[in-house]
């Protein structure tokens, strides 16, 4: 069946390195991690976390003692993009590591195993390590006509999702897919897709939007349950705070030209090419809320804005329809052709009025109206 | 023409009128530092000028200056005179003022050639600025709740926090947007009909928002 399916990296793992008595940094150290790795790596996380630096160690620390915990990673209705975004994320690959510091136990994109062998292997976790285990959900539920859009197995997605979120310790809905809905979701949304919460509310939900996810984030997010034995501080999204706690806006480097007034009119023109603001070209940083300017992507050195396309707002529940169209600042009027902005129709409206009136004033002064007297006075 | 004698009424209060020249001003500078937020235009000659921070700045200044006024003519409405009182805002809900209602519709409408007088407020106004007054906190809402995204977790964004648990970011933006041109129809009847009143009725309409009186048939008490 799978045949295309690729070793996967945690599939090396001996079965020593399956025992649940290890600690993670006794894992690293098997797999070759250097103790430097290891603790730039826990500096890293507390930046991400958006800890001081003082509080390294204490992740080091935890990190020494905590015992890996079993995690299942479900692909539901979405593009994968955030596994892909997790496989090439960053040296020293601190993906691999949280892969590795985890016992992912299923993941359909990368496991081996395949069939009812791997639905049955997805079974024994959740029902040995209950409420124990992470879950990490990438995609959306559909929930129309019973959630026959999205089967594995011969189960549903919204089945599934029952199961697995209902008896997790946590469960992670990463991507914008998995948190609000994401692409699948959009108008007319044809499947009825939801994001993780909506579709399973007695869950413990952390939302990490994004399209995709910052994989950093993934990390931060593990570890703080790992570090704190708790999850982190969420926003009324369910979104962490120290990773969506601050506008784009509020953030970006492109911050003093927006308030010199210095902005991109065209693509391509002199202020695009000299990294002016964004704003006049739909950027959506002001009204979004992400880590990406200080967390960045591909080893902190990229992200949208930085390389010159304003913010698509991809953090945001429903941002394919609320942040449309993407390159401008304000949304179409509901109910108007599209081609109508905000002004043209408040300028309809203003020369409609002022027109009215001209006519009624003229109209007005060519009458003889009878004033105020005994009989139309106020009584 | 009648030559018949009118008598001077104080109906406008000195609070009432300050408020309203306060909200006037204000909104000149919101909606031109609005209009400017809305479309920017590349003022800056260098990264360290301060062009749109300024706008901004006297934007968010007007907008308190804004609020603290609409709120205060909102707190007048239950101490100021009869001519200020909220119910003056309500005249469908008076046989009285429904009575006088139809008669400034069919005026407006010219049915009739019977110019009525107010003392205070013209009942089809005081509905429109009803109206108004919804806008202005809508306004008001949006433009705070937009502002306190630059401090989530402060005071200003808990307290707005049913701000953003109904209407998105960009919804609010664009309802502060339309929001100025919902005000700006409304000036454009609201001027017009002063000026057309202040024609008709002879009884010093527009200086009574400056003086406080006005003149009319009916004897004040
Ligand atoms: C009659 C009153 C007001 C008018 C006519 C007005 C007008 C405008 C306009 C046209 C915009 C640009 C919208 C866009 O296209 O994005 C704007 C932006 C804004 N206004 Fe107002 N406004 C008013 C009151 C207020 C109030 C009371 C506040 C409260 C603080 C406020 C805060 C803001 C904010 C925060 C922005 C966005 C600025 C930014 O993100 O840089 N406004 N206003
Ligand atoms: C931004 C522009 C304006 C707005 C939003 C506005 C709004 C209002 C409001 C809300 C009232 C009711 C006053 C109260 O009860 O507190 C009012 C009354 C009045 N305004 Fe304005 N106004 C504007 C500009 C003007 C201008 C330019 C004039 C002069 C030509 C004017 C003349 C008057 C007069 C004469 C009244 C009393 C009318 C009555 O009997 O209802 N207004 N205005
Ligand atoms: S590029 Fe976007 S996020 Fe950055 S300052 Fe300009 S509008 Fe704000």
């Amino acid at each position: 069946m799978s045949t295309t399916r690729t070793e996967p990296c945690n599939d090396t793992r001996g079965d020593a390195l399956r025992n649940e008595d290890l600690s993670i940094s006794q894992i690293l150290k098997e797999r070759g991690v250097s103790r430097r790795d290891f603790l730039k790596f826990c500096s890293t996380v507390t930046a991400a976390l958006a800890l001081p630096p003082s509080f390294a160690p204490s992740v080091a620390q935890a990190l020494d003692e905590v015992k890996r915990p079993p995690l299942v990673w479900l692909e539901f209705q979405g593009c994968t993009g955030d596994s892909e975004a997790l496989l090439r994320s960053a040296n020293p690959t601190v993906g691999e590591i949280v892969l590795d510091i985890l016992s992912v136990d299923y993941h359909e994109t990368i496991m081996a195993a395949a069939g009812h062998q791997a639905e049955a292997a997805l079974d024994k976790t959740i029902t040995d390590y209950k409420g124990k285990y992470f879950a990490v959900i990438e995609g959306s539920i559909p929930m129309k006509d019973g959630g026959v859009y999205g089967c594995v197995g011969g189960k549903s997605n919204l089945e599934r999702a029952r199961q697995v979120c209902g008896g997790a310790a946590a469960t992670i809905a990463i991507g914008n897919c998995a948190s609000y809905g994401g692409i699948p979701a959009a108008a007319p949304n044809p499947t009825g897709a939801v994001g993780v919460k909506e579709a399973v509310p007695g869950a413990t939900v952390i939302n990490l939007p994004g399209c995709p996810c910052n994989a950093d984030n993934l990390t931060a997010t593990i570890v703080h349950y790992l570090v704190f034995n708790k999850i982190p501080a969420l926003d009324g999204h369910g979104r962490p705070l120290f990773a969506y706690g601050k506008r784009i806006h509020d953030n970006c480097e492109r911050r003093p030209h927006f308030d010199a007034g210095q902005y991109v009119e065209k693509w391509g023109d002199e202020g695009h090419r000299k990294g002016y603001c964004l704003y006049k070209m739909g950027c959506k940083g002001p009204a979004t809320f992400h880590n990406c300017p200080t967390q960045r992507y591909n080893e902190k050195t990229a992200w949208p804005i930085g390389s010159g396309h304003p913010c698509v707002g991809c953090a945001e529940p429903q941002f394919w329809d609320v942040m449309s169209p993407m390159y401008r600042r304000l949304p179409n009027v509901p109910g108007f052709g599209i081609e109508h902005t905000a002004d043209a129709i408040g300028l309809g409206l203003a020369a409609g009025a002022a027109g009215a009136f001209v006519v009624h004033g003229a109209l007005s002064a060519m009458r003889k109206d009878k004033e105020p007297g005994e009989d139309t006075k106020e009584d | 023409m009648s030559d018949r004698c009118k008598f001077k009424q104080y109906v406008w209060e000195l609070p009432l009128r300050w408020f309203h020249w306060i909200n006037v001003l204000a909104i000149v500078v919101l909606s031109g530092t609005g209009f400017l937020i809305g479309h920017p235009v590349t003022l800056g000659a260098s990264a360290s000028d301060y062009a749109m921070g300024w706008i901004r700045l006297i934007h968010f200044v007007a907008a308190y200056t804004f609020t603290v006024s609409v709120a205060s003519r909102v707190v007048w409405a239950f101490i100021g005179n009869e001519h200020a009182s909220w119910r003056a805002f309500f005249p469908m809900f008076s046989a009285k003022g429904r009575e006088k209602l139809r008669h400034m519709v069919r005026y407006y409408t010219l049915q009739t050639h019977q110019v009525p007088e107010t003392v205070g407020h013209n009942p089809l106004a005081t509905t429109a600025y009803f109206f108004l007054f919804l806008v202005y906190l809508g306004m008001i809402l949006t433009g705070f709740a937009m502002y306190a995204t630059h401090a989530p977790g402060g005071i200003m964004f808990k307290s707005l926090g049913f701000m953003y648990s109904h209407f998105t970011l960009q919804g609010m933006r664009l309802a502060h947007h339309l929001g100025m041109w919902l005000i700006f129809g409304f000036v454009i009847n609201h001027i017009y009909s002063a000026w057309l009143m202040d024609i008709k009725e002879h009884g010093g309409e527009i200086s009574s928002m400056f003086s406080g009186y006005k003149f009319t048939v009916k004897k004040g008490d």
